[in-house]
């Protein structure tokens, strides 16, 4: 068992989220929870359970409070995911473009299944609901940044590119 | 050339920086609306716009924020709907991308109609590009004195934040908006009690689509009255529609409302046609996945022959069997080689997917659509399941908690009212589906003299 103590969050984490607390009422703290876990996720890479509890603690709350909150919301990464999430549109007018296509190619590519890890660490597949990208069919998300008109051809170029800046 | 409100000013670069936003006259309607109007003066300029919600619903804007109760001593809020996940949406993302002042614009006219001296915009998590764009544009209408303490000396105070969403579709029905906000699960309220008397926090509260907030800028600028001129009847005004599918030029569109559904698919100035050439039209899902899929002959044209124009009446002109909804404005095309079976299939999926669970009729319901939709779509479906689907719709439609579970049940029932002989294509041949693509190469008009009784 993992307990709070394990994990410090950094001066730079604290200040955004103390930012994030004061856009409520006093006594409303709760409700920043969600700004809150998508900044700890961004430097964690997923919702391990210390970093839960950190983040219980801070707002002054139970644990299973944020449990049941990362179990609900789809964004949560309840397991460790690759460097490059690729997260596939694969709802109707992506699929009218061709998504399933090509998520289909870039499984293939990467020899994995969907929901998986490559074995570098670097890639998972996924296939998410619509993103509000309908008109820019088929797309992707990966972190920050939505990809979309996608071909194969822009799947071949953005996988070799994170493969080299790696490198 | 359509009359323009909201995309008035897409040409002009950087727009969506302060000084650009400012220079094509920005925050006028601010400065009126604070320095000449009251609070209920502000109301009643939009009641009299005819302004009816952009989110889905189409409720009276004006008539809504009159609802709103004034305890003594309690704060009021205004949140902006900024969820935007039904599918085939997404002009919410495209306005505050482009124009995000004009929201910030909009959203403090009408908190001050409402007497709120906090607002939040909801944005969906995974728009964090949007994210960033919206609080730089809050920081500089701040910097120059349109939010915050005594704005333009008049002693009204508003804050505006955005809080992020975290993927979940139904945190976009209000009342699971407002516990999202309150930092849980994203179960939707019981109502009554409704947000106008207690929303978050137990306050009382108002909520409104992005696009809905956004032209009341434009209304108190020019007058409720000037609004009311453009559009058709009880559907004034201009709405964006979000257009995707099998057209030639997907992409959000400014329409006066009152256009007809054969311009907006077919004129060069909106969708251009077909996407591919010598592949006719098959069906259309006008407002957003929730709405009913209509045939080419229903969607150009109503079950009496008139022509089906882009207004909230035309377009459910026909009620539940022959009509639709014009909804969020997500109009979905679909050309002959698609398959409906499986695209109900995929609608079904994401209902399932998103339901929240606390009512039973849905959470099961939308489980049971999905799994035989599945088997019909792969090939081992059997005969009584057409009939069982829409048994299963009608159990759960009316008899949730929110209007989801209808939403859930009406993309199936009209596929099956409309398209029943695709289903039963499905049971006879399950061989030829197992080609993903089957009416991509076979069109499903080759087939029809057998379904003809
Ligand atoms: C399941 C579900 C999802 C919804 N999603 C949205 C949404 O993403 N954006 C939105 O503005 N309204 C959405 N609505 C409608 C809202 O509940 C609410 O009616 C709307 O935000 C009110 O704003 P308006 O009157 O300006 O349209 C949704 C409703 C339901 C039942
Ligand atoms: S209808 Fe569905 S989404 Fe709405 S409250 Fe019930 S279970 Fe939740
Ligand atoms: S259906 Fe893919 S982004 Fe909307």
């Amino acid at each position: 068992m993992s307990t709070i103590q394990d994990i410090q969050f950094s001066d730079a984490i604290m200040s955004r989220i103390n930012e994030y607390i004061a856009r409520y009422p006093e006594g409303r703290q709760k409700s920043a929870i969600l700004p809150i876990l998508h900044l700890v996720q961004d430097e964690y890479g997923w919702m391990s359970e210390p970093v839960m509890n950190k983040v219980a603690e801070i707002l002054s709350i139970k644990p299973i409070e944020v449990y049941e909150v990362v179990t609900f919301y789809t964004m949560y990464n309840l397991k460790p995911v690759g460097k490059y999430k690729l997260e596939f549109c694969g709802t109707s007018c992506c699929v009218l473009r061709g998504a399933e296509n090509l998520m289909d190619y870039t499984l293939n590519k990467l020899g994995i299944k969907e929901g998986e890890t490559t074995a570098d660490g670097l890639f998972t597949v996924t296939r998410v609901e619509c993103l509000g990208a309908c008109g820019y069919a088929p797309m992707m998300q990966v972190g920050d940044d939505y990809l979309e008109h996608l071909t194969p051809e822009s799947i071949d170029e953005f996988i070799e590119s994170r493969r080299n800046t790696v490198k | 050339m359509g009359r323009k409100i909201i995309l008035e000013h897409y040409n002009v670069p950087n727009l969506k920086d302060y000084e650009v936003y400012r220079s094509v006259g920005g925050y006028r309607a601010v400065e009126k609306a604070l320095k000449s109007m009251t609070p209920d003066e502000v109301v009643q300029e939009v009641k009299r716009s005819g302004l009816r919600g952009r989110g889905g619903a189409g409720f009276p804007t004006g008539m809504k924020w009159s609802f709103i109760a004034k305890p003594e001593g309690k704060p009021r809020y205004l949140l902006c709907n900024a969820d935007e996940s039904e599918p085939g949406t997404f002009k919410d993302r495209y306005m505050m991308q482009y124009n995000p002042h004009f929201l910030i614009d909009g959203m403090i006219c009408s908190a001050y109609a409402l007497g709120c001296n906090t607002a939040y915009i909801y944005v969906r998590g995974e728009y964090k590009f949007i994210i960033k764009i919206l609080e730089k544009a809050i920081l500089e209408a701040k910097a120059n004195g349109w939010l915050g303490k005594n704005i333009l000396g008049t002693g009204y105070d508003l804050e505006i934040y955005v809080h992020t969403g975290a993927g979940a579709y139904i945190c976009g029905e209000e009342t699971a908006l407002i516990e999202s906000i309150e930092g849980k699960r994203g179960n939707p309220r019981i109502k009554p009690p409704f947000p106008a008397v207690s929303g978050l926090y137990g306050c009382p509260t108002v909520v409104n689509n992005v696009e809905s907030l956004a032209v009341v800028s434009w209304i108190i600028q020019n007058g409720g009255d000037e609004y009311s001129k453009i559009g058709l009847g009880n559907s004034t005004g201009t709405k964006l529609i979000s257009a995707s599918g099998n057209i030639r030029k997907p992409g959000v569109y400014e329409i006066e409302l009152g256009l007809s559904v054969e311009e907006f698919m077919y004129s060069d100035e909106y969708c251009g046609g077909m996407q591919h050439e010598g592949r006719d039209l098959k069906a259309v899902v006008a407002g957003g996945s929730s709405v009913p899929i209509l045939p080419k002959e229903l969607i150009l044209k109503t079950a009496s022959g008139e022509n089906r124009l882009m207004t909230y009446e035309s377009l459910s002109d026909g009620g539940f069997k022959t009509g639709t909804m014009l909804g969020s404005g997500g109009f979905i095309v679909y050309d002959e080689a698609a398959c409906i079976v499986r695209n109900t299939w995929n609608f079904s999926r994401f209902y399932h997917h998103e339901s929240c669970g606390q009512c039973s009729p849905c959470r099961e319901g939308t489980g049971w659509l999905e799994k035989v939709l599945h088997r019909v779509e792969h090939g081992t479906g059997r005969w009584a399941d057409i009939d069982l689907l829409v048994e299963i719709t009608k159990k759960i439609e009316g008899n949730t908690i929110c209007p989801f579970g209808d939403a859930a049940s009406w993309p199936v029932a009209s596929a099956v009212r409309h398209f029943r002989h695709e289903f039963e294509y499905h049971v006879r041949y399950p061989e030829k589906i197992k080609n993903r693509e089957h009416f991509a190469s076979e069109p499903m008009r080759l087939f029809m003299n057998e379904f003809v009784k």
